[in-house]
């Protein structure tokens, strides 16, 4: 039973944050319910970073920016189908814009990795950098849609009829279901052959190489497959807070995500959850007693940093080799 | 004219951006440290030498106070913390130093208001000459650029000309073999960390009286310096100034030209509002391409 504990959490997990919405309503916190629904989708984000970071070995710092132009994909069009005259055509289906949003995240994934993993260790960090301030002024420079104003939303995506978004539980529900799907598909990706040939290159690519593995092509599409998840994670927040803005972009979000990876486990299955969920809970908790809740955070990281840098999904599995 | 006066502007940006870079570049090479957080001492001397030139009335002691403050800041933080962090991979340093920039802004907003601070150019250099016919330029922007050599020149003096230049470009060829013939490393570590700091914290001071003096001030520049020390080759100073001016002269031809060049095609609302986004792209698409061609840099210092 290697995978007891993992399994375990999962199903705990699960069951709480199915249980999450009625307690919540029954207790008048109905507040939590869209904290929750924010954790879910940063959760998404998280995982996709994990994925890059803990299972391909890359240290990038342009995730938050491919959150971002998924974002701004699922708004755009949504702006756009409420306009008569239009560059675009508009969408406001979530089974149009939602994947959108993940095919723009992996297609920037793939041509910003595609230059990136040209470069090694610090060069790629910082390339990717680079390119995450690319589309952070291209974004802000885009008076079209609000620049640095930002661009809101009118209304949430349509999924089918019967099931409005705009109804905070059910947008939970959706997201949860996203959650669970995306985790599924992780834990599926991460125990493939692909998997295992991407764990073999995050601890020794030349080796791999010897093999006669095309590592690039690996690395690339782990890349591209985080793009995707990030893009998703970026709808799912542009539909929550029915306003996107550069800031979504900024190279400090791609230091939080790289914060809540950290936070959950690299490389760890429930790692996203448990580091997004650790972080925005802290934020919560810290801002409610005081202002200088950022001081208790940066402490709180140097400590994990240096005496846990397994996360706190380590606590739920034994160490790997 | 426009373009002469232009050009001194990049020039001011470009020896700025030097001092913050020769820091980083330094503590990369040397180090193998990713320090996320060099643009918080870039702050921290804008706001310690806004501070003191409020309450003295004297730049020359702003200067001085930011400088020691931010040396004494860096030498401590690197005793107390970042000397763990060294071995321990790009993530961990990564994390450290990210937690670091949350503390740094957090603590200024705590001491000196979330409000930016107008700093006030100094009464003498208030003014401006004429350097040519039809050509004045702001006296206080001359002094920043008269300062940026002086210190660069001083900078170069000492990594050529100096023991301590020679200890530093030892550790930034090869860390292990400067060690093993008898550098004092880990009180190298500690002078270059506090070095890197100071010479950020002036350009903070220096820029403080024409920027605005706020909390994310160090986050917007700290990108550029990255810029640099890519652009240029990690651990080299040489590099470092060359990469500062290339990025400063995109920069600042691409904010004066782009607009009137794109406005040649397209409406001026779209431009005037593209063009300054378009040439900061078009600093990362300069830096993606020279690591495409180049991927350790222009002129990388480690053998």
């Amino acid at each position: 039973m290697k995978l007891g504990a993992t399994w375990w959490f999962g199903i705990v997990a699960v069951v709480l944050l199915v249980l999450l919405p009625p307690i919540a309503s029954f207790t008048q916190q109905e507040f939590y319910i869209g904290v929750a629904t924010r954790v879910l989708a940063y959760a998404i984000a998280v995982s996709s970073l994990n994925l890059v970071l803990g299972h391909g070995g890359m240290l990038s710092l342009a995730q938050g920016s491919l959150l971002g132009a998924g974002a701004y994909t699922t708004a755009i069009l949504t702006v756009e189908a409420t306009k008569d005259v239009t560059f675009l055509p508009g969408a406001t289906s979530a089974w149009i814009t939602w994947p959108a949003a993940m095919l723009v995240g992996a297609l920037l994934g793939l041509a910003i990795a595609s230059i990136s993993l040209r470069t090694r260790a610090i060069f790629f960090l910082m390339i990717t950098l680079a390119f995450n301030q690319m589309l952070y002024y291209l974004f802000f420079s885009m008076k079209v849609y609000g620049g640095d104003d930002g661009l809101g939303m009118a209304a949430r995506s349509d999924l089918l009829p019967g099931l409005a978004l705009e109804n905070d539980t059910v947008f939970f529900y959706v997201a949860l279901a996203l959650f669970a799907i995306f985790t599924f598909v992780q834990h599926r990706l991460v125990h493939s052959r692909f998997g295992r040939v991407l764990e073999g290159i995050r601890i020794n690519e030349p080796r791999m190489q010897a093999l006669g593995f095309d590592t690039y092509r690996y690395k690339l599409v782990c890349f591209a497959i985080g793009g995707a998840g990030s893009g998703l994670a970026g709808a799912l927040l542009a539909n929550k807070n029915l306003f996107v803005s550069p800031g979504l972009l900024d190279w400090l979000q791609s230091g939080t995500l790289l914060v809540m990876t950290i936070l959950g486990g690299v490389g760890q299955l429930w790692g996203g959850l448990l580091g997004a969920a650790a972080y925005l809970v802290i934020e919560e908790l810290l801002s409610a007693y005081t202002q200088r809740w950022q001081i208790g955070l940066g402490v709180a990281l140097i400590a994990v940093t240096l005496y846990a840098p397994r996360g706190l999904g380590a606590l739920f599995v034994p160490r790997r080799p | 004219m426009l373009f002469l006066e232009q050009t001194l502007n990049a020039l001011q940006l470009g020896l700025m951006l030097f001092l913050i870079a020769a820091g980083l570049t330094l503590v990369f090479g040397i180090m193998d440290l990713v320090n996320l957080a060099h643009g918080s001492f870039y702050m921290l001397g804008a706001y310690v030498a806004a501070t003191v030139a409020a309450k003295s009335g004297s730049f020359a002691a702003a200067f001085l106070v930011a400088l020691a403050a931010a040396a004494g800041v860096g030498m401590l933080v690197e005793w107390l913390l970042l000397r763990r962090v060294y071995g321990r991979g790009h993530l961990s340093q990564v994390l450290v130093t990210f937690a670091l920039i949350l503390i740094a802004n957090e603590t200024v907003r705590w001491i000196w208001g979330a409000n930016p601070i107008d700093m006030g150019v100094p009464r003498s250099l208030a003014g401006s000459v004429a350097l040519a016919p039809g050509l004045s330029y702001s006296e206080y922007r001359l002094a920043i650029i008269v300062a940026g050599l002086a210190l660069a020149a001083a900078l170069f003096w000492m990594v050529n000309c100096t023991r301590l230049g020679i200890w530093i470009r030892a550790g930034a060829s090869n860390r292990d073999m400067a060690r093993a013939l008898g550098v004092d490393t880990s009180r190298l570590f500690t002078l270059v960390f506090g070095l890197g700091a100071a010479l950020s914290a002036f350009a903070g001071a220096m820029l403080g009286p024409i920027l605005s003096v706020q909390v994310g001030m160090g986050e917007a520049i700290i990108i550029l310096a990255f810029v640099v020390v890519v652009i240029g080759g990690i651990g080299s100073v040489r590099g470092a100034l060359l990469g500062s001016i290339v990025v400063a002269a995109v920069d600042t031809y691409g904010r004066a030209f782009l607009p009137s060049a794109l406005g040649a095609f397209l409406p001026l609302d779209i431009a005037t509002h593209l063009g300054p986004g378009l040439s900061q792209v078009s600093i990362f698409v300069l830096m993606a391409a020279i690591l495409f061609f180049r991927p350790r840099g222009l002129m990388p210092a480690t053998g």
